[in-house]
């Protein structure tokens, strides 16, 4: 087990989301938070930022950025609910963009559709006011050991 | 069989366009030129860009946006005049983990132009394209915007 996954395990136990998005610099650079919802759901939110956008005459949100951001909520999710003390390893991602994100606040969740020993299958949504009108959908798979 | 891009001068503007858009500048991106219709970008690696701290490796997200890029600028090589376009989607395949400490390049290709729509590949590597990362495949949609991405004065 790595210090990382240990330190997480903490982090996760003590509910302190905002230390676990500081232990990954590229989620902390983004601007990722994260929280439990109303409902008990892990809920992730990117707020605007001015260095998040890609096509600056509309402007919208970078789709590579859109994609990290759904591809770190993903991780995250997996880590919060499993009991591993391995950090998945990402094998492949694929994400349609439906909408262009807006200078606004950007929210995802995830959703685990199979855990097996091996691979892990998440789906992820990611909303800005209306969740009913998608930003992007997005599935990811995860090796959940390093089978050595 | 090489091929010249559609329009170099256009080719030229988007690819310094793309890099220069916010989140292309917070990565770091670098465009490092088209040969035979295949652009290659670069990124650095830095700290601020790792995904998993107790490794070095780089995000997965900064090969998303580097593939998306990249593949964009592959589908204004063939375009004989400006339009905007808007990635479809996209999918990466995680070939193997960066190693940490190097640069990541991206070459990509647009193999397919149709009316409305168009077709990329791309891979993303250290050392060789032969040695790649990540394989990445994405469509966008043709004159997506009315907005241009570039107004007439910026060069193209």
């Amino acid at each position: 087990m790595s210090a990382f996954m240990e330190s997480f395990t903490q982090l996760r136990d003590a509910k302190r989301y905002a230390e676990i998005i500081a232990a990954v610099p590229y989620a902390q650079l983004m601007g990722v938070e994260f929280g439990e919802a109303e409902d008990g759901e892990l809920q992730f939110r990117l707020p605007f930022y001015e260095r998040n956008v890609g096509n600056v005459t509309l402007p919208a949100l970078h789709g590579g950025l859109i994609g990290g951001f759904l591809e770190n909520a993903a991780l995250l999710h997996l880590m919060w609910n499993s009991e591993s003390l391995e950090a998945p390893k990402i094998v492949d991602f694929s994400l349609d963009y439906l909408r262009s994100g807006r200078a606004q606040t950007l929210f995802a969740r995830c959703e685990i559709t199979k855990q097996g020993k091996r691979v892990a299958h998440v789906l992820i949504e990611a909303w800005q006011d209306d969740r009913s009108k998608p930003v992007a959908v997005a599935r990811a798979h995860f090796l959940l050991s390093s089978g050595s | 069989m090489s091929q010249a891009p559609a329009n170099a001068a256009l080719l030229q503007a988007m690819g310094e366009l793309f890099v220069s858009f916010p989140h292309c500048v917070t990565l770091g991106f670098q465009y490092l030129g088209t040969v035979d219709r295949k652009p290659t970008l670069k990124v650095e690696w830095r700290d601020e860009l790792v995904g998993n701290p107790a490794t070095g490796v780089v995000h997965g997200g900064v090969i998303t946006s580097i593939v998306d890029t990249c593949s964009g600028i592959a589908v204004t090589a063939h375009m004989t005049e400006l339009e905007t376009i808007a990635t479809l989607d996209l999918r990466i395949d995680y070939l193997k983990a960066a190693t940490p400490g190097k640069a990541i390049y991206c070459t990509a290709e647009c193999y397919r132009m149709a009316n409305q729509i168009a077709f990329t590949r791309a891979v993303c590597y250290h050392d060789s394209p032969d040695d790649p990362i990540a394989h990445g495949v994405a469509t966008f949609m043709r004159d997506s915007n009315p907005k241009p991405m570039l107004t007439k004065e910026g060069g193209a």
